[in-house]
């Protein structure tokens, strides 16, 4: 497969994914902050806030504000509306490669949202957004298992998918767990639903919300599509099947990094981690992802073309 | 003139003018091949057709079919307009087109393959040397390179028109890097949607294997055993852009941008996952000018540094071949009788329209005298920029164009303002009126010639208009060729 393709299809799918994780942190949140007392819990908003991308401006924009700048407002980077907007760009560049399907419904979905943001009302259409962006990623994520070989181009897409969630899943739980003090179980539940988590953890754990089985679940849950844990695996995988396909000259690299991170959350113990420094645990994850990101670009996408003749 | 004709409703408000109509005689009657739409458009309502047009409009949308209107607030995308209404050609009227077309370009890729070797053609005095060497789209560094088969347009998108007399005639050929043929493609799809009980009432030959044929057509070029066919495209701000994507998928091989291939050892690559891959045949949507840095225009990054060496050297091979803009341009079109005359033998089954040379001092003396009549073309432009339509000019144009001629005779041609045939169009208020039309269908020619039975037809929706090019308020219509 062409490099820039591989390329253009993992970032079609991590800003797919980032699109979404923006919305449904913003959707819980959006409803916690519907009852009384929560209308701006300060510090823990904040952190929640810049991690989305708002960054130093999280600590005087008001919620409403930072709502609408989160979804709709096209000069920052990672609003919803720019992520779709970006998912879009890099699949009309892989249009080929992708199934006719697939295009159909991310075009589709653009241009709900395009439609929903232009000119946004906090009353009647956050909510609509959301929906749109819910069900849209539904269709999307189904016609791509559905309708495509699940072969090099397909396993880019995965890739894609859980480095942005193995990525954004630590940023998360650290803007969270920074600031716990005085978390309700509200806030808790707003956590689980900002990984779509509630009813999965309920199965798990009973409604009993303690902070280190959320942190448990999140984190080291296999069976969860969410999970940092899950997510990890899934991108191992893929990342061995691109290996597989392509017989690339650093494949084992990859495969070291890929592998340690896989175990790293699936030996670990959330007491252990609990006990020491969460925060470093955290901040060691994403950047494992990130040295990941960088070996595999070099080796897939931006090799020199020396190295390319040497075989 | 409704009275005249006394065509019942929906078509009280269809003037038949001078032009040929496609669908209906002169008394108002319909002809044969048209008489199944006709009935339908009598038996359904308006808000049928109304429906239909609304979901082939959305259908196209989402998969994309869009162009960006630039200038305007964001979300403004639009579709490239399409008419619901099919334009119908006869198996007889077809059989014509056929045979006219694969003389023509049988003959002009033997003028292309004689002009950059032996030359005969200028030796016999046939064609003037001076027209091909000062044509802007002349490559002299394709002269004595060896062309696969000495196929040098293997895709070539002709534009037909049709005169008050019934006969077409052709208008332009596009040998360089013809598109449109996406929206056949995509518009015969939706089309089986909006009406297949009457198409298949019709006996429309299909078309859906363009892209099987396209595929036969570039492997058939290729070097024994070598067979790696990618399509190179600008990019994805290229107005064509889907149509490149839809092409590539639709015979599954890569598309390729200039940055994804390397020219190494004078082969070329592309940089593939797997590392270096190379390439056998390029069927490129990127014109001559920009295709290596190293051999034409040193600004372009469309194309590969080194990629003209590896084609001169055999080891790639381009479709088009480069240069084939020499055999399109307007003042060599006025000569494609002869050439099919001198290369064939033969009398050409489809007629040129009637062009008058700018370089020729007398008939330019009697097109300046009388501009209001003619339509001025300059030679290397296309798309309908560069023109002059004398009957819809004023004074002030026509001086400016008479300034011009005068001083770059080369760089004109001007033909008769021609009535272009009509055809029934669904407009905007529901209604069906005749609009201007064209007809361009699409040629290949490797190991043979195949022309799909179909084809573009473009439609000039403003009433009256008669430019029917996209990028000047153009739409497009489905073509049904029959069986019979």
């Amino acid at each position: 497969m062409l490099s820039r393709v591989a390329d253009g299809l993992y970032w079609m799918s991590r800003y797919f994914e980032r699109s979404n994780h923006c919305s449904r942190v913003l959707e819980a949140n959006f409803n916690l902050m519907l009852n009384p007392g929560k209308l701006s819990t300060g510090k823990r908003w904040q952190n929640i806030i810049g991690h989305l991308g708002l960054g130093a401006e999280a600590a005087e924009i008001e919620p409403p504000a930072a709502i609408l700048k989160l979804t709709s407002d096209t000069s920052l980077r990672s609003s919803i509306v720019s992520c779709i907007t970006s998912a879009r760009e890099n699949a009309s560049q892989v249009r080929e490669q992708i199934s006719s399907e697939m295009w159909e419904r991310l075009n589709q979905l653009y241009h709900e949202v395009v439609q929903t943001t232009a000119v946004m009302n906090l009353d009647t259409d956050v909510q609509r957004l959301f929906t749109a962006v819910r069900e849209g990623s539904y269709k999307f994520v189904g016609v791509t298992d559905a309708s495509m070989n699940h072969g090099e181009a397909w396993q880019f897409i995965q890739l894609g998918k859980y480095m942005e969630r193995t990525l954004a899943l630590p940023l998360l739980l650290d803007a969270i767990f920074s600031e716990a003090e005085g978390a309700d179980d509200l806030d808790w539940v707003g956590l689980l639903s900002s990984c779509s988590a509630f009813e999965a953890y309920c199965k798990v754990y009973t409604a009993d919300l303690k902070p280190e089985f959320v942190a448990e679940f999140l984190l080291l849950n296999p069976e969860f599509p969410y999970t940092a844990r899950y997510s990890a695996e899934k991108m191992h995988a893929a990342l061995d099947a691109i290996g597989r396909a392509s017989s690339a000259r650093k494949a084992a690299q990859i495969e070291r990094i890929a592998g340690r991170l896989h175990s790293s959350l699936a030996y670990a113990q959330i007491a252990d981690i609990m006990s020491r420094d969460f925060h470093r645990f955290l901040r060691s994850i994403i950047e494992q992802c990130h040295n990941l990101h960088s070996v595999v670009h070099e080796t897939y996408v931006d090799y020199p073309i020396e190295t390319a003749f040497e075989a | 003139m409704i009275a005249e004709h006394g065509i019942p409703a929906p078509f009280s408000k269809y003037e038949i003018g001078t032009a040929y109509d496609e669908m209906f005689r002169a008394n108002g009657r319909p002809r044969p091949h048209y008489r199944a739409l006709y009935a339908k458009l009598q038996s359904s309502p308006a808000e049928e057709l109304s429906r239909s047009k609304q979901e082939a409009d959305l259908s196209f949308f989402n998969q994309g079919i869009t162009f960006t209107v630039y200038g305007k607030k964001e979300g403004t995308e639009r579709i490239f307009p399409h008419d619901l209404l099919p334009r119908i050609i006869p198996a007889a009227e077809w059989e014509v087109i056929e045979r006219g077309l694969t003389q023509r370009i049988t003959a002009l890729n033997l003028f292309l393959k004689d002009i950059y070797n032996e030359r005969k053609i200028l030796k016999d005095g046939v064609v003037p040397g001076e027209i091909i060497y000062t044509c802007k789209h002349f490559r002299r560094q394709m002269r004595g390179v060896k062309v696969p088969r000495d196929v040098y347009v293997s895709v070539c998108g002709t534009d037909l028109i049709r005169l008050p007399d019934g006969s077409f005639v052709v208008l332009e050929d596009n040998l360089r890097v013809p598109s449109g043929v996406s929206y056949m493609l995509t518009s015969r799809k939706v089309m089986k949607q909006a009406f297949p009980i009457l198409f298949r009432k019709c006996g429309v030959r299909p078309i859906e294997q363009y892209s099987q044929a396209l595929l036969s057509t570039l492997r058939s070029l290729a070097p024994d055993g070598r067979q790696t066919i990618v399509l190179l495209t600008p990019g994805v701000y290229n107005s064509a852009y889907f149509e490149h994507a839809y092409l590539a998928r639709q015979m599954g091989i890569e598309l390729v941008e200039g940055r994804d291939l390397v020219v190494h050892d004078n082969m070329v690559y592309m940089r593939t996952t797997s590392g270096l891959q190379r390439v056998d045949i390029i069927y490129r949507r990127v014109d001559d000018d920009f295709l290596d840095p190293l051999a034409f225009r040193k600004d372009s990054e469309l194309g590969a540094a080194g990629l003209f060496n590896v084609y001169r050297a055999g080891n790639v091979v381009l479709a088009n071949a480069l240069g084939t803009g020499v055999a399109d341009d307007k003042a060599i079109y006025a000569y494609v009788p002869k050439l099919i005359q001198y290369y064939l033998g033969e009398t050409p089954v489809l007629n040129n329209v009637e062009t008058f040379l700018m370089t020729n001092p007398s008939e330019r003396q009697h097109v300046c005298d009388n501009l209001e009549k003619y339509v001025v073309k300059a030679v290397g432009e296309s798309g309908g920029y560069g023109m002059l339509i004398g009957p819809h000019s004023s004074a002030e144009q026509r001086a400016e164009f008479r300034a011009r001629i005068m001083e770059q005779p080369r760089n004109y041609i001007a033909q008769p303002t021609l009535a272009l045939s009509t055809a029934p169009c669904f407009t905007e208020d529901g209604r069906i009126e005749p609009r201007h039309v064209d007809l361009r269908p699409y040629v290949l020619f490797g190991e043979k010639v195949t022309i799909v039975p179909g084809g573009l037809t473009r439609v000039a929706l403003r009433k009256g208009s008669l430019v029917v090019n996209s990028s000047q308020g153009g739409g497009s219509k489905d073509t049904w060729v029959l069986q019979n």
